[in-house]
């Protein structure tokens, strides 16, 4: 019988005894701490089955030489932190990653820096994951050719927070991945979506900051998801939007900031959603919803200085707006209770041809739009007849 | 000097000007009379190219004008009514009138000094009295000593004053061998002025001739009562 | 030549309603920059004055002040000047002034609050833009004689290009919407230089990702260099073509 081991740590070094990081692993036992000093380290593939704690000194650089993943862990309970991950390998086949995960639970990943890795960080069927405050950027130039910065697979209990991730296909992905919580991280620039969610339910995410990816965010085919405090900025392309919310249900929109998006909220076939307290600044679209959506609640909303409002493509509407500020409101209010008296449509004509026939965008800013969305506001005959806010707000609700 | 042959101008379905013929030569001092709507003015501008004819020719010193611009420095031209630029002053329309004839003649500016529109330079367009344009228009078409003055109802708007002191000024031009073309309806100023007279009526030029030759053919010595005849007789 | 221009532009420049039109200009240009928290949105706005009242003021104030010159045009055509000279010096004195007029009203201001490709295109745009609407002007009063007549064809002309052409345009979208009418969109937007400012401005806006595929076929169109040629021939065209035309037609008139 061995005696439980006390944790001792190993040095890994061109000076240590172990000069390769593979072999200080090797000698390692569960609970050890494996150090490394700084360096370029260029190994094949760093293989992790011992529940270790595995850490960089002034990040030390894992080379994977465009050939190798460069870690791959194998054993629940490891950490790995402070390492620079560079130039790992690219195949079509494979998803060479700079660290993935398989089938592991607690596992976390935290403080290291990702550069022109295929995939990033890549959870293969864990659980209770955390994965923080991580720096990704890629070298993304071709959708095709490319992978994403953190992408989970059928995982659970996720906690993804503080990274930052640029430069990929999508920013972080997640397909079949339930509860799990994305807070604090900042994607940007990613060819893509800066996070794709499918099949995955009772995901939380929140305080994230989405920039400038190529067609922004896009939830589908998932239940239960909570948006909290996100802001989606800058998807501004032929495509892009905001956030794109596909076959979902039951979800919370809350305090999110929308801004500078060519569709903030594009909906379609999305049941059950409450919209609270979001702005919408600036925007092409604010919202684009579909007659297939059904019981969307949008309430307490900001809307400032978007060319279109809300834009539709049927005349069924089984959603409801209440008590939003609209800052194209015409409308009084006698009584000054500082809701408006008179109910606010906020679909215009010219937005309902423009759905029907797109081409007729190239009449914007034009003096018959602008007489055609006067005209209907006063007779209205082509607008959905009750897509409307009875109870506009006189100011902004928050 | 001046040919015409053979020209006509319609206006719409009124014939402004019917075949007309005729030629004037320098030194003389020619009357165009004829009731209002004759097609005098028409004969007026056609010369200065403001009209054109639909068919026939005019030539000037032999040129056949259409198309063509430069003959113009041989004209002052007085326009029934002047107007010029509201915003400009008198002085600013003279120097903008020499700027553009532009050519290194002397000038005459004998009307100038006459009618004293020298102490008015600084007076603008637009406030200025019907008289005192008649003046400016005067003026104008002799500034630049040309060879033809064709001036149209000219003592029209001229208090006796002027209009006495413009009359001189005509027939001194002609004595230097100039053509001059006047229309006009006030016949009486014409008498001691004119040395042929052009007839219209109806676009039609119903004779051309010398004074005498027109006071023998009606045996009236004064000239309101001579054409006052030849109306007459044309009216039946 | 430069003489007629020279007295055209100093008669314009001292008549009060292009006074009026600079002044109105530079008021809502600096009204739109300084409420519009982001300059951006502050061109946007500009847009519909350069769309708008550009072509309105230049097309109606041509028309007047024409038919209002009439004893003037008399005048310098009893001059020993070529008639062809007359007509051109009118219209470069027009456009010259309606321009400068339109350089200090929106122009100082946009090269002040926003001196980018953006502002410089919106300043070329409506620079042209009354350089176009004087020269359907002069083509207008040339062919009418009457002065109400030519005023009212004046504000048709206005009325067509800036209102009625959309109109047919929407209507042929209704009519083929089943066909690709993208590229014949280019075609089309020729016809009408207010479109065809419209967009180049549009474009560098940004506002092209927002029209989708028509959008994308335009950039890819108006974006490239044979692209922007093009435009820059129309625009030309549309000021030489009724140029041409109503100086064949001055040269032959009577007055």
């Amino acid at each position: 019988m061995v005696l439980p081991a006390v944790a001792s740590t190993l040095h890994v070094g061109a000076k240590r005894i172990h000069r390769t990081i593979q072999s200080g692993i090797n000698a390692a036992k569960d609970g050890d701490t494996v150090a490394v000093d700084p360096g370029h380290y260029r190994e094949r593939n760093l293989t992790v089955n011992k529940r270790i704690v595995l850490y960089g000194i002034g990040y030390p650089v894992l080379d994977g030489q465009n050939k190798y993943e460069i870690i791959s862990v194998f054993t629940g309970g490891v950490t790995i932190a402070g390492f620079k991950l560079t130039h790992s390998g690219r195949s079509s086949l494979e998803d060479l990653s700079g660290i993935k995960v398989y089938n592991s639970n607690g596992v976390t990943i935290k403080n290291n820096i990702l550069e022109d890795t295929f995939f990033g960080i890549y959870i293969q069927n864990g659980s209770k994951c955390i994965i923080i405050n991580n720096r990704l950027k890629g070298t993304a130039v071709e959708e095709q050719q490319s992978g994403n910065g953190i992408h989970c697979w059928k995982s659970d209990n996720l906690t993804i927070s503080g990274n930052t991730v640029s430069g990929h296909r999508d920013g972080i992905y997640f397909e079949f991945v339930q509860h799990a919580q994305i807070r604090k991280n900042v994607v940007s620039k990613n060819l893509r979506y800066g996070l794709h969610f499918m099949f995955s339910n009772d995901d939380t995410y929140a305080q994230n900051v989405f920039q400038n990816n190529g067609s922004g965010v896009s939830v589908m085919y998932s239940k239960r998801i909570k948006m909290i405090s996100n802001r989606f900025e800058e998807n501004w392309g032929d495509a892009a939007y905001g956030i794109l919310l596909k076959e979902i249900s039951d979800g919370t929109m809350e305090g999110n900031y929308f801004t500078k998006n060519t569709s903030a909220i594009y909906m379609e076939g999305a049941n059950r959603i409450t919209m609270k307290r979001n702005t919408f600044k600036d925007n092409g679209w604010a919202l684009k919803i579909q007659a297939s959506c059904m019981d969307v609640v949008l309430e307490r909303n900001n809307f400032i200085g978007n060319t279109f409002d809300v834009g539709t493509n049927g005349s069924l509407v089984l959603n409801t707006f209440k008590n939003n500020y609209w800052d194209k409101y015409e409308g009084y209010d006698l009584n000054k209770d500082m809701i408006g008296d008179i109910p606010f449509r906020p679909v215009s004509m010219y937005s309902m041809i423009v759905e029907k026939f797109p081409a007729a965008m190239i009449l914007f800013r034009t003096f018959i739009t602008t007489l055609l969305d006067k005209t209907e506001k006063i007779l209205p005959s082509l607008t959905p007849e009750n897509l409307k806010d009875n109870e506009p707000l006189m100011r902004k609700a928050f | 000097m001046i040919r015409i042959e053979n020209i006509s101008k319609q206006f719409g379905k009124l014939t402004a000007l019917h075949n007309i013929s005729t030629s004037c030569d320098k030194g003389e001092c020619i009357a165009l009379i004829g009731p209002n709507g004759s097609g005098k003015t028409t004969l007026i501008k056609s010369i200065l190219g403001m009209v054109i004819p639909d068919s026939g020719k005019i030539l000037f010193n032999g040129l056949d004008i259409s198309g063509n611009w430069q003959y113009r420095e041989e004209i002052g031209y007085m326009p029934q009514i002047g107007r010029y630029p509201d915003n400009m002053n008198i002085g600013q329309v003279l120097d903008m009138m020499k700027d553009i004839r532009n050519n290194n003649r002397a000038l005459d500016e004998d009307l100038i000094r006459g009618f004293s529109i020298d102490k008015l330079l600084n007076k603008r367009m637009r406030t200025l009295s019907g008289g005192t344009i008649q003046k400016v228009s005067a003026a104008l078409a002799f500034l630049f000593n040309p060879k033809v003055l064709i001036l149209d109802e000219p003592t029209a708007g001229l208090d006796p004053v002027a209009s006495e002191l413009f009359k001189e000024k005509i027939v001194a031009e002609k004595e230097k061998g100039k053509l001059i073309l006047i229309t006009s309806h006030i016949l009486s100023d014409l008498d001691d002025l004119v040395s042929r007279i052009i007839y219209m009526q109806d676009g039609k030029l119903i004779f051309h001739k010398s004074i005498e030759q027109l006071r023998k053919d009606t045996g009236e010595e004064r000239l309101v009562r001579s054409i006052a005849q030849v109306m007459a007789e044309n009216y039946e | 030549m430069s003489k007629i221009i020279k007295y055209v532009i100093a008669d314009i420049l001292r008549n009060r309603i292009v006074i009026i039109y600079t002044l109105f200009l530079l008021a809502s240009s600096l009204t739109v920059f300084s409420l519009e928290d982001n300059n951006s949105k502050g061109l946007l706005s500009l847009l519909n004055i350069i769309l708008i009242v550009v072509p309105l003021v230049s097309i109606i104030f041509s028309t007047i002040y024409v038919y209002n010159s009439a004893e003037f045009i008399e005048l310098l055509v009893s001059q020993p000047l070529k008639r062809k000279s007359i007509w051109l010096s009118i219209f470069t004195g027009l456009a010259a002034s309606l321009s400068l007029a339109f350089l200090i009203g929106a122009g100082l201001p946009i090269l002040i609050y926003q001196p980018s490709t953006i502002g410089i295109t919106m300043l070329l745009s409506g620079i042209i833009l009354s350089v176009i609407f004087v020269a359907i002007a002069l083509l207008a009063t040339v062919r009418t004689r009457d002065k109400a007549k030519g005023i009212g064809v004046a504000i048709m002309l206005w009325l067509y290009f800036s209102l009625l052409f959309d109109g047919f345009v929407l209507f042929l979208l209704f009519q083929f919407s089943d066909y690709p009418l993208e590229k014949a969109m280019i075609g089309i937007s020729a016809l009408n230089p207010i479109d065809l400012a419209r967009i180049l401005i549009l474009l560098q806006l940004d506002v092209s990702a927002m029209m989708g595929y028509t959008g994308a076929v335009f950039k890819d169109f108006f974006g490239t260099c044979p692209g922007l040629l093009f435009s820059c021939v129309i625009l030309l065209l549309w000021v030489g073509l009724p140029l041409w035309t109503s100086t064949r037609k001055f040269k032959s008139k009577d007055l």
